[in-house]
């Protein structure tokens, strides 16, 4: 029970992380209708963009936990939608309009550039990070398992929500998120009821770096090592996290991102380890056989 | 003066050239229908004016400002509304949302009292408000298509097949709001129409057109009483 309870834990936290990616892709795939295989990237640099502000901060002494997370949270946030920006006004906006090939086509090479633009910068080595938040509660403690929620877990899991219901409000209720629906529904009727196509756009990127840049920024804190190479493996389960929920349904990204990472942990936890990215693959696959649309994605077309 | 002004447009897709120099020219307060066969070029022409497909040869003018090579959502913001082919309300949004669609180059303060005067058009629409629009009939999304784009206060309203499809007690109601926003609003109307007979008897004037080219223009009766037309667009067509 307890070792269950554990491994739940585990996967939340986890699964938050990778929903927060996910999000970014099923929004520019609802909107663009393309994958943005460098997402992973801007993960990526969330995450070293945090390494070195951290650094910075301990340099010029500031060392309140809560006040040094903040200002790392909001440089990350801002910088790495910047590169979220640029990645769309450089590479993607001048290709749109043409086949489909050539956006993946690109976006693979960006991702690929970017990849290479971090290690140059910043070397191939792994970067470590001493742990930030240390401690945690325990539960179930003279059972057969000491149950431990870490505050790092409890700050992952909370901003998380936060940043989801914040978000999801911004969708349903503002002008924006009008207008980024508008623009997911049909991109030409969007212009013609006045939308600006093009900034709403760049804003969906802006706001899909954003929330990566947070998702670095965890992760970060929960392994303690970064390197240019980490945008792979995440982007990729990001990736199915938002298939597997339905690609282009922001719900769907946040609930394919837990199960992705509640399915790595038990996996991790009952099975073998090795073979726990295999598990979550395996999961996607049978989805797409079995359900196409994911589990929260609506179908193509609707009476209309 | 003229609120909207085409010259020698041509326009298409890809390497298919689906209008070959089109000349029309609309009036403050008018109602100017542009009847013709399928294929002959009308949708292309309304979008075209609205920047997308964007026009390859000549000029278009709105209230006197050159709008030729603007994009689509700076044309519209100059005060020009479509309610397009095939409808596309937003399906997946509300009625209300995609009434607040059409109000996104409005002023926030006009916003009720618009709300108010398209739900008095369409009382169906006040009733249907938290519905989701993929699910009303074609009848009433055809009114929520209509009324979206009323919700911006146009000067120019675009209006493309508005009655297709629908039962002729419906095509009547369509009709009478068009005539009633053009006398009431002042909104000058500029709409494509197969139903050649009731189009041509609402508008002042009437264009036709043929593979991409206008052919023959007039008064709307005068229109109506021509030999040709009525052998190609209303023997039996009522
Ligand atoms: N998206 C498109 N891509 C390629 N060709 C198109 C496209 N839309 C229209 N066409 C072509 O352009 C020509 C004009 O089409 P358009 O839709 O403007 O005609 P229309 O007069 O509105 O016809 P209808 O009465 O059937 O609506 C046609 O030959 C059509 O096949
Ligand atoms: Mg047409």
């Amino acid at each position: 029970m307890g070792y269950f309870l554990q491994q739940l834990i585990n996967g939340l936290a986890l699964g938050m992380i990778y929903g927060l990616i996910a999000i970014g892709y099923t929004m520019v795939y609802g909107i663009v209708g393309m994958i943005n295989f460098a997402h992973g990237e801007i993960f990526m640099i969330g995450a070293f963009i945090s390494i070195i502000t951290f650094l910075v901060l301990g340099l010029v002494g500031v060392g309140w936990v809560p006040l040094a997370l903040l200002i790392v949270l909001v440089a990350t946030m801002l910088l790495t939608s910047v590169y979220g920006w640029a990645l769309e006004r450089v590479a993607y906006r001048p290709l749109r309009g043409s086949p489909r090939l050539a956006a993946l086509i690109t976006a693979i090479g960006m991702s690929i550039f970017l990849q290479n633009y971090v290690q140059l910068l910043q070397g191939a080595r792994n970067k470590p990070l001493q742990p930030v938040i240390t401690g945690g509660a325990r539960f179930l403690e003279g059972g057969d398992f000491t149950v431990t929620l870490s505050y790092l877990q409890m700050l992952i899991i909370l901003v998380t929500i936060g940043l989801m219901v914040g978000f999801t409000m911004l969708i349903n209720r503002t002008a924006l998120g009008r207008a980024q629906r508008a623009c997911q529904q049909d991109l030409g009727m969007a212009a013609l009821v006045g939308i600006d196509v093009d900034r709403t756009i760049s804003l969906t990127f802006v706001m899909g770096a954003s929330l990566a840049s947070v998702a670095g920024l965890m992760f970060l804190l929960n392994y303690g090592v970064i390197d240019f190479y980490i945008g792979f493996l995440a982007g990729v389960k990001a990736f199915t996290a938002a298939v597997l929920g339905g690609i282009g349904s922001v719900p769907g990204a946040m609930l394919g991102g837990l199960l992705i990472g509640l399915i790595e942990a038990f996996w991790s936890a009952y099975f073998t380890v090795e073979y726990k990215d295999v598990a979550a693959f395996a999961i996607l696959v049978l989805v797409l056989i079995f359900r196409p649309t994911g589990l929260l994605g609506k179908p193509e077309v609707e009476k209309v | 003066m003229s609120v909207l002004r085409v010259e020698n447009l041509h326009a298409g897709y890809g390497h298919i050239e689906a209008l070959h120099g089109v000349d029309v020219e609309v009036a403050e307060g008018e109602i100017v229908a542009l009847i013709g066969a399928n294929g002959a070029g009308k949708s292309t022409l309304l979008m075209s004016i609205c920047g997308n497909p964007r026009a390859r040869q000549g000029r278009i003018e709105f209230l006197g400002e050159d709008i030729t090579r603007l994009p689509t959502h700076a044309i519209v913001r100059r005060g020009l509304a479509q309610s397009p082919e095939g409808r596309r309300i937003f399906p997946f949004m509300t009625v209300l949302e995609n009434l607040q669609m059409g109000a996104v180059t409005t002023q926030v303060q006009h916003f009720d009292e618009d709300l108010e005067r398209v739900f008095t058009l369409y009382p169906i629409l006040r009733e249907r408000r938290q519905q989701r629009a993929g699910t009303l009939s074609g009848g009433e999304q055809q009114m929520l298509a209509i009324g979206r784009a009323l919700m911006s206060r146009p000067r120019l309203l675009l209006l493309d097949e508005p009655s297709l499809g629908l039962a002729p007690l419906l095509v009547r109601q369509i009709f009478s709001v068009i005539r009633e926003i053009n006398e009431r609003d002042r909104v000058t109307v500029f709409l494509v129409e197969q139903n050649a007979y009731h189009a041509l008897r609402l508008a002042h004037r009437g264009y036709v057109m043929a593979n991409g080219k206008i052919v023959l223009s007039g008064e709307g009766r005068e229109l109506l009483e021509n030999e040709e037309i009525r052998k190609a667009y209303l023997e039996g067509g009522r």
